[in-house]
């Protein structure tokens, strides 16, 4: 342990500044996470990291040092750790530290470090730092070898597509820079990570505490051979510049348009190169063009490369916004509107298939829902589990749906066309991140049929204007009672109609179903394709659904046609509905025999912009129904 | 021709993309960062303090929406205690990138007449705290970009791009959300608004390398050069104008220059001799205190930052 400070201050700085400028000017940018507890000395080795590239300043140093001595966790020598868990005292106050970044330099390189800390929110945090970084640094204690930690930090690495792993086996002067021990615990390894396909990896055996093999070959362990940890940061590939070699891609951001004479498409290349005068195709239209200029405040381009944010006009007035992505003519991504993807989950309100979410991929935002969940994966034993829902920090395989078809790549190809992550619809919080391994087959060879009877037609005939009358509220509350009625009157009118109610479709089509909330979901999703199917016939649809949540409903509105849905909310209190009971459910819930009951056990979310809102005690089912039939013949 | 041959083309040609330097990615980064906020966003604004960090953040606005003009108007937030060096530059930069300046001044600060002098803490609450909501509200921008970045001190090493304020501007941790890849979730409720900080990876030394290698123009007080001064509570102030009480001191000059930019009577100078950029970045390399200590406002407490963001401040 050395006592006094090893500053690697640069000698060209005091000698030759312009010098070092021009240095510093083209060194190239690594981004890496480093994985581990506390434990296994991650904030020790990070904290070398900053010292010795002289990234602390004497006043940080001072407080490091008092700090130290006060905690006496070294005993009077600097404790490293000091100087990045700084979050001790945000964890008590209860603040999510996802999380944190880091930065230094050496001669040769800047470094972002991701550090996440945190056992609980491990995957959600380790996914999100990982995201970005283009090598993962697996720390193991010496003394532990491999652990369920370190096979779930591999897998998570792995997972999120980071090819450069270093295995750092930390704390060797515990073990008396025994190389049997390094050995073994590589050997230990190497088996792990081929079982999950971990092709390649660097193993470097360190002491974090004692800087050896950190920036220097250690005298130490004079069997090592390997490079020193940082020697290997400052050398090794940088994902971000192996894409430059694939097929160009950009997602464009933003139409730039100042004028009439200027049209150009701003966004930052995903892959590839591209210069003026190469054909381009535009995507999902296909149409094709090439690019005129590439624009930049710095002057016009010859030639621009994957990771640079740039604006490129077109030869053509083609159709191109964002969401849209430019690629290369002759190797343009796939489009398709289902995807087989593995699903992160971040937030701790479950993932529910049959839901829609946001889905945010390069440019575009689409609607999207899960319509299968194939299996969950124990991130601590890579073990498959079939399963319905996903909780925080879950990982699952699934099969996903877009309400519109876009350009992707698998992820594993290009993050950045491969990468989505879904936000939910009520509380716009980033609730997933998902990776897409590929379109289903189904998406790119189901077309739409054109049909010559449009749904107009069927309309006409019938002299009325299709909708659905979406009746919600609580058990109880008489939704079935009022669409029963309001039914008969659209009889007598001579009207075209059809009733869905709740309890029927779930003695036929949705027999299969239960009560859990994915099967809510689900229950109503298929109810609001089977009303759209009779929309399009021209129909008056009714349909008497609890329908408790209120994105589903929306979901369902955004299924109609615009203006056909009318949602009718039957706005009777729980206490009335309950004292009602007419099928003597109440009851039974209360009693803990019906589980997620609405209103008891399960939430009723009231709508918020319904178009009818009936209020049963007020008036009763017979002057409601009048009410909304007077309201129907108002629209025709 | 085909990607492959085009990329050894680009190789051949010596622009090989493996050599992305780090501060064309992190060019990159902020520009895309700014063009997401203007896509997504009903009404950005910039927030322009007039500082090197600001400086570099106009500059890269310009880059990403090149040739227009960057999309959004500028806003500051004055505390009217700036360096008169400060007022020039801003209102001659704003001219030059083709946007419009807002300036806004909490009136309740004007008519109390509230100062640093005399005011403490209250003055960075009033002026800028308290200022920076109200201008914020009374124009409606709901996306509004600040110049702060993470390397400045522990507790800004895990902020977010995008932070989210509800709809009275406080930062609730909990409504954070992650960020992966390149993909911001700017979706929000009427009424919420979100700080977006563009060059949140960007270090001091990055910004310094940018402004020399791009020639941005910066606040000359940035440079040594003598300037009368006076000596209290151990930091160097510039006596920029009359309006500062000086207490039977007499200002002597120093040759000083300035690490960064606040209010004038708060803000330490340094003893020094670098008088060019070079000079100054070699300085910063060679001496050994951060940033951020000449600021009087960050000795305030402890967790000081943490406070202040949650109460609206950046």
């Amino acid at each position: 342990m050395a006592s006094e400070p090893i500053y690697q201050t640069d000698d060209l700085i005091a000698e030759d500044i312009d010098a070092y400028l021009v240095q510093h000017q083209h060194k190239s940018l690594l981004r890496f996470i480093t994985c581990g507890s506390v434990d296994d000395g991650k904030s020790t080795l990070i904290g070398r990291l900053l010292y010795d590239s002289k990234m602390i300043f004497e006043d940080q140093l001072a407080l490091l040092e008092s700090d130290s001595k006060r905690m006496g966790t070294q005993g009077q020598e600097i404790d490293f750790a000091l100087l990045v868990d700084g979050l001790a005292a945000e964890r008590e106050q209860g603040i999510t530290i996802d999380v944190a970044y880091r930065f230094f330099a050496t001669e040769k390189r800047k470094f972002i470090v991701a550090d996440t800390p945190g056992h609980e929110q491990y995957t959600r945090n380790m996914v999100t730092g990982a995201s970005t970084a283009d090598l993962a640094v697996i720390l193991i204690d010496a003394r532990k070898g491999v652990l369920t930690q370190t096979r779930r930090h591999s897998y998570l690495a792995h997972l999120i597509g980071i090819r450069n792993l270093v295995l750092a086996i930390n704390k060797m002067d515990l073990v008396d820079c025994d190389k049997g021990v390094f050995d073994s615990i590589l050997a230990d390894y190497r088996v792990f990570a081929a079982s999950i396909g971990i092709e390649d990896f660097t193993a470097i055996p360190i002491s974090g505490l004692r800087g050896d093999n950190i920036t220097t070959r250690s005298d130490a362990m004079p069997w090592y051979e390997g490079p020193a940890l940082l020697d290997h940061l400052e050398t090794v590939e940088i994902d971000a510049d192996r894409r430059a070699r694939d097929a160009f891609r950009i997602p464009v951001q933003w139409v730039n348009r100042p004028n009439l004479d200027f049209r150009g498409f701003s966004g930052t290349i995903a892959s590839g190169t591209i210069a003026p005068g190469d054909p381009v195709r535009v995507l999902p239209s296909g149409k094709t063009s090439r690019v005129g200029k590439i624009v930049t405040m710095r002057g016009e381009l010859d030639q621009a490369v994957a990771g640079q944010s740039v604006t490129i006009c077109l030869t053509d007035e083609i159709d191109c916004s964002r969401g849209d992505v430019i690629s290369a003519a002759d190797s343009p991504p796939e489009v398709a509107d289902q995807f087989e993807a593995t699903i992160v989950w971040m937030t701790d309100e479950p993932m529910l298939p049959g839901r829609p979410y946001w889905l945010k991929l390069g440019a575009a935002t689409v609607s999207a829902t899960i319509t299968d969940e194939k299996y969950q994966v124990d991130v601590n034993t890579m073990e498959h589990i079939a399963a319905k829902t996903l909780a925080l920090n879950g990982i699952a395989v699934c099969n996903i749906a877009l309400d519109r078809a876009l350009p992707f790549t698998a992820y594993d190809d290009n993050p950045d066309l491969g990468g989505f992550i879904l936000v939910d619809r009520l509380s716009n919080a980033t609730v997933g991140a998902g990776m897409i391994h590929f379109a289903l087959r189904r998406s790119q060879n189901i077309h739409w049929q054109a049909i010559d009877i449009s749904r107009e037609a069927h309309a006409r005939q019938k002299s009325q204007k299709a909708a659905v009358l979406w009746f919600t509220g609580l058990s109880g509350s008489g939704k079935s009672t009022i669409a029963n009625l309001v039914e008969k009157k659209l009889h007598v009118l001579g009207r075209h109609s059809y009733l869905l109610d709740g309890d029927n479709v779930r003695h036929g089509l949705n027999k299969d179903l239960g009560f859990t909330d994915a099967d809510r979901v689900e229950n109503i999703r298929r109810v609001g394709e089977v009303a759209r199917l009779m929309t399009d016939a021209g129909l008056i649809v009714l349909t008497a659904f609890i329908s408790p949540f209120r994105a589903e409903r929306q979901m369902v509105r955004r299924m109609i046609s615009e203006g056909e849905f009318i949602e009718v909310f039957v706005d009777t209190p729980l206490d009335v509905a309950e004292a009602r009971d007419g099928k003597g459910l109440y009851k039974k819930a209360r009693a803990g025999e019906l589980k997620n009951f609405t209103g008891i056990d399960s939430p009723y979310e009231r709508p918020e912009n319904a178009e009818i809102i009936v209020n049963t005690v007020e008036i009763s089912a017979e002057e409601a129904a009048e009410q909304i039939v007077e309201m129907l013949i108002g629209r025709g | 021709m085909n990607t492959h041959a085009k990329a050894e083309r680009a190789e051949e040609a010596g622009v090989s993309p493996a050599r992305l330097t780090h501060l064309e990615r992190l060019e990159a980064e902020s520009i895309h960062i700014m063009r997401e906020v203007v896509a997504e966003a009903e009404k950005p604004v910039m927030l322009y303090s007039v500082g090197k960090d600001s400086a570099v953040m106009l500059h890269l606005a310009r880059m990403a929406f090149h040739p227009s003009p960057p999309p959004f108007p500028l806003l500051h937030v004055d505390t009217t205690w700036k360096f008169r060096a400060m007022y020039e530059l801003r209102d001659r930069a704003a001219r030059e990138a083709g946007m419009e300046l807002l300036v806004y001044k909490n009136p309740e600060a004007i008519e109390k007449g509230i100062n640093p002098f005399d005011h403490g803490p209250l003055h960075t609450d009033m002026w800028k705290t308290e200022g920076l909501k109200q201008a914020l509200s009374l124009y409606g921008f709901d996306a509004a970009f600040g110049g702060a970045r993470r390397d400045e001190e522990k507790s800004r090493a895990k902020e977010r791009v995008f932070s989210f304020r509800s709809a009275n501007h406080r930062w609730d941790p909990k409504s954070q959300r992650p960020e992966l890849w390149k993909l911001y979730n700017a979706r929000k409720a009427k009424g919420e608004s979100m700080r977006v900080f563009p060059i949140s990876n960007w270090t001091e030394l990055d910004i310094w390398q940018y402004i020399h290698l791009e020639g941005i123009e910066i606040v000359p007080l940035y440079f040594s050069a003598p300037r009368p001064t006076v000596i209290r509570d151990g930091l160097i102030l510039m006596v920029d104008d009359e309006r500062f009480p000086l207490e039977g001191e007499e200002p002597v000059m120093r040759s000083i220059r300035f690490r960064t930019l606040g209010c004038y009577p708060l803000t330490g100078a340094v003893e020094s001799e670098a008088a060019t950029l070079p000079e100054v970045i070699q300085e910063m390399l060679l001496t050994t205190t951060s940033e951020r200590q000449g600021r009087a406002i960050d000795h305030d407490q402890a967790a000081s930052m943490e406070k202040k963001k949650q109460e609206g401040y950046f």
